[in-house]
């Protein structure tokens, strides 16, 4: 028997969608939690209903690297349809737990094979007919558990997190990885080096958490009170969770009345048309969408922009122009959402780069959307939106709400009225606002998309025009610097750095270990909101190359970077792309830097 | 000169706007006027009307009323999506929408049916005058089959009747009038504003400029030959007493859910308001004579409001603070242990 690989591997379940597959795969993957053992699960499945081809790829590591990788360790082979690629795809030396009925006369000689009859034993062990399909792929788990050493316990808890609000299936679905656990000690003898042992370090006080759970948890505690979408891939959930937990903790138990109006819109335009509306009237709002509706928000981000009303837009990027891979990822609307709209305008954008940061970017971004009376985006992915990730548990907030410049009955009466909607009276290009009920016969004013002096009247003089336009501009300056600030770590001392944001983050953590170890330590700095903080720019000028990686075809912050930056240093900017809709593996990080930064002989 | 106060104490001043900049003559004109006296005489607070429009001549209109109350001019057509999100964060305001023929049943058709769909608590009023002013003179799709634009050109399409549209949705609120029709436009914008629901009234508002000319079924010479009122309109505010000096029989009575009540007082064949499928052979019955009806179409006090169906507290949502808002530190503390 070979050396024996402890907790480092990759485990690839090739499944059907819509067959149920995903309960075993998340079972599986908090049995292994459990045991102290970092997971990092990725699930790639097709735009489908049922039938196509869906894998799901649950990588574990003694340090915890949570990006996608492209090697399989252990294949889990369901789907006939696939099999033969599925087999293509593991490693030298992996282990392949395979559908017995599946042919492998003519398969490798490299692996090692465990069939297993699933389709009998689930005929003949399970005996409920409407559950079968489900219970089926819970067959598995109990074989990987049995393979790889995953102790009772675990197992048992992992069922019972997964149906924590189900408690009457737990008791089948353990029965049915027992059959499992059971057909592994009875016909295999492991020769495979592949095991699991719990370990201690990593994963105390850690969860497991969707980006988009953590946006929606963001949302609710920040305060959100109108929420207006319409359902799109990637991004459907993050209204969805807030939906479940606004029923939870927003919903009076004796009355019934709700804390938080969620309306399911016609489409994306009457989306965020609600979300205007209301965070013109004053209420915390937000809606969320993916990359075909942000193209269709465009008009109303302008008028956002432009007649100043604080909105939250979550775009949960998948990839692609047009109607692309919706259920694929990238890093591909960022270019675009930063200037959405006709004609001068520009966006604040927040980049979380961890789930933790989708959850506090959530909350902050009603605070940034009321202080700056402006649409506040928050751009998150596919890959980080609707996988599962080990994280810190969340902090409380510890701050109040930031509502801004709203001048109260008080305030009006104190000012004696005298007041102007558009005037800058602070010099940071943010002025006061009223709501509508205020009630002060000064209050009113007009809001409008057309041109407007500083009094909100309309008016089409070119110098009332373009003063306007600089004082909008004079505001992102001032948001510039409050937006959350860049990551850096210079701790390698290296003349070479790299940028990256978003969910690029995992691949490049995992990328730096790499370098180091190869000899190549690279800097770091990861940018986390637009517009770019001062601090991108003297990260530039400190070091003499620094590559910029990211997830889409054309190197978008790339371009926004070289743009802000003196020309001597424009050339120092060096770009590194993927997009091909997998989340980003750090070998796609390692691999182009190593080629263009040789490790000195 | 005296000066006469509303209930709440203001002068019939206190609603006008900033002065139009539309053509002189327009009928949208006539419209603002009517609104600056339903306002005025039902004693609306300034403060709590939400003035909402989208984009065109009809929506410039909300700047010429109320200058002392908040308004928005929006973007093209989506005026409703704007007023549903402003009427969730705040029930206590009164939401008046102001739109147009383009933008009511070209660009925002969809929205529109939405918005009745929910039925969103507010007030709005199409100032329909078949064509597209602010961009010299097209078509819009209320035009009439036939009807001839100004240079000439013969309109080839069926129209699109947002009363006809707004019943077959389930409307709560319909009317048709006519922006020369004072006596009939100021009672049922009062009552629209009394009615907790989507309430629309199609106004139809002759464009001098380019929709005025023989051959147009928007003209002030068509509407004022063809309208045919289906009954007399009055409006008594919840805070008047209702004398009854009608003969019986010949007047229905609504009353509306702050207990204003409409009253119609029958002219030709009786028309029960509450008949939805009534309202519909009326709307037929007279494009087919070749007639424009008018009046209050049809009204269900009974359909609950969206913010009522979404259970949404009197309270504003825009008020609600980080106790009403945020899960306390134990709530949150037991959520986040439910991810481990």
């Amino acid at each position: 028997m070979t050396e024996q690989i402890i907790n480092d591997l990759t485990i690839q379940a090739a499944t059907v969608n819509g067959s149920g597959s995903q309960t075993a795969n998340l079972v599986l993957t908090r049995a292994i939690f459990r045991m102290g053992i970092p997971v990092a699960p990725k699930n790639v499945f097709p735009s489908n209903i049922e039938g196509l081809p869906t894998w799901y790829q649950l990588r574990i590591t003694p340090a915890g690297h949570m990006a996608r990788t492209d090697q399989v360790d252990v294949l889990v082979a369901f789907n006939p349809s696939t099999w033969r690629d599925d087999l293509k795809s593991v490693r030298a030396g992996g282990a392949v737990i395979h559908e017995e009925a599946f042919s492998n006369a003519d398969a490798r000689s490299d692996v090692t094979y465990y069939p297993v009859p699933f389709s009998k034993l689930a005929k003949s062990k399970i005996q409920s007919d409407t559950l079968r399909k489900q219970l089926a792929n819970m067959i598995y788990v109990g074989v990987v558990a049995g393979l790889l050493g995953i102790p009772w316990e675990a197992i048992e808890h992992g069922v019972r997190r997964q149906f924590l609000t189900k408690p009457k299936a737990v008791q089948v679905n353990l029965d049915a990885i027992k059959v499992g656990l059971d057909y592994w000690q009875d016909n295999f003898s492991k020769t495979d080096p592949y095991r699991l042992e719990p370990m201690t370090g990593l994963v105390e006080g850690k969860v497991l958490v969707e980006g988009n759970q953590a946006a929606a948890m963001g949302a609710l505690m920040g305060g959100v009170t109108v929420c207006a979408w319409y359902p799109i891939t990637p991004s459907s959930s993050v209204c969805e969770y807030l939906i479940a937990y606004t029923d939870r903790y927003r919903t009076d138990p004796a009355t019934g009345e709700k804390r938080v109006a969620i309306v399911q819109a016609e489409d994306e335009l009457a989306a965020v048309g609600m979300a205007i509306g209301a965070g013109w009237a004053g209420a915390r709002s937000m809606t969320s969408t993916s990359g075909p509706g942000i193209s269709l928000m465009a008009e109303f981000a302008g008028l956002g922009y432009y007649a100043e009303v604080p909105v939250v837009i979550f775009d949960i990027q998948r990839i692609g122009p047009s109607t692309g891979l919706p259920t694929r990822t990238s890093q591909g609307d960022i270019g675009f959402a930063y200037t959405l709209s006709h004609g001068d305008t520009k966006h604040l954008v927040l980049l979380p780069g961890t789930v933790e940061e989708c959850y506090e970017f959530a909350r902050d971004a009603f605070d940034y959307a009321e202080r700056f009376q402006t649409p506040v985006f928050v751009l998150s992915d596919l890959d980080l939106g609707m996988n599962l990730w080990m994280t810190p548990a969340f902090k409380y907030p510890e701050k109040p709400f930031d509502r801004g410049k709203v001048l109260s009955k008080a305030d009006l009466d104190r000012l004696s009225g005298q007041w102007a909607r558009y005037k800058d009276v602070d010099g940071d290009g943010v002025t006061y606002r009223t709501l509508p009920g205020t009630d002060h016969p000064s209050a009113g004013f007009f809001t409008r998309g057309s041109g407007h002096d500083e009094s909100a009247r309309y008016t089409e003089n070119a110098d009332a025009y373009a003063r306007n336009m600089d004082r909008l501009s004079r505001k992102l300056e001032t948001a510039r610097a409050v937006l959350p600030a860049p990551i850096v770590d210079e701790t390698s001392g290296s003349s070479v750095g790299l940028i990256a944001f978003g969910s690029t983050h995992a691949a490049v953590l995992e990328a730096r270990e790499a370098l180091a170890a190869a000899g190549r330590p690279v800097d770091y700095l990861r940018v986390r909101a637009l517009p770019l903080s001062a601090e991108v720019g003297e990260f530039v000028a400190r070091h003499e190359r620094v590559y910029v990686v990211e997830q889409n075809r054309d190197g978008q912050v790339f371009d926004l970077i070289r743009l802000d930056l003196p020309g001597a240093l424009v050339e120092r900017v060096k770009s590194i792309r993927h997009y091909n809709g997998q989340p980003i593996p750090a070998i796609a990080i390692s691999e182009p830097l190593l080629q263009s930064e040789p490790v000195p002989a | 000169m005296s000066v006469t106060l509303n209930r709440i104490g203001l002068q019939r001043d206190a609603y006008k706007g900033a002065a139009t900049t539309l053509c002189a003559g327009c009928g949208h004109n006539s419209i603002t006027n009517h609104m600056i006296k339903a306002l005025y005489e039902l004693g609306v607070e300034p403060h709590r009307l939400a003035k909402m429009s989208g984009i065109g001549c009809s929506s410039k209109t909300p700047a010429y009323f109320v200058e002392t109350a908040h308004g928005f001019n929006g973007v093209h057509g989506r005026m409703p999506s704007l007023t549903t999100g402003a009427q969730l964060a705040n029930r206590q305001l009164i939401m008046l929408g102001v739109s147009g023929d383009g933008d009511t049943a070209s660009i925002g058709l969809g929205q529109f049916m939405h918005m009745i769909r929910r039925n969103i608590d507010c007030t709005y009023i199409i100032e329909d005058n078949g064509t597209y002013g602010l961009t010299k003179g097209q078509f819009s799709a209320t035009a009439d089959i036939g009807s001839v634009q100004k240079k000439g050109a013969v309109n080839t399409f069926q129209p699109i009747d947002p009363c006809a549209v707004a019943l077959t949705l389930g409307c709560s609120f319909v009317a048709r009038s006519f922006s020369g029709d004072g006596k009939q436009v100021v009672p049922l914008i009062k009552a629209a504003i009394a009615h907790r629901g989507t309430a629309i009234i199609d106004i139809v508002s002759p464009c001098v400029t380019f929709n005025d000319h023989d051959g147009s079924t928007k003209s002030y010479s068509w509407v004022k030959d063809h309208e045919e009122s289906i009954a007399d309109v009055s409006f008594v505010p919840f805070f008047e007493e209702v004398h009854v000096d009608y003969e019986p029989g010949t007047v229905r009575d609504v009353e509306l859910h702050d207990g204003s009540h409409i009253m119609l007082k029958k002219l030709g064949e009786d028309h029960d308001p509450k008949d939805r499928r009534a309202a519909m052979r009326v709307i037929e019955e007279g494009r087919a004579a070749g007639h424009l009806v008018t009046g209050l179409l049809y009204v269900d006090t009974t359909m609950e409001d969206f913010a009522s169906t979404e259970h949404i507290p009197d309270r504003p949502l825009k008020d609600l603070g980080e106790d009403d808002l945020r899960l306390s530190r134990e709530d949150f503390e037991t959520f986040m242990s439910e991810f481990a």
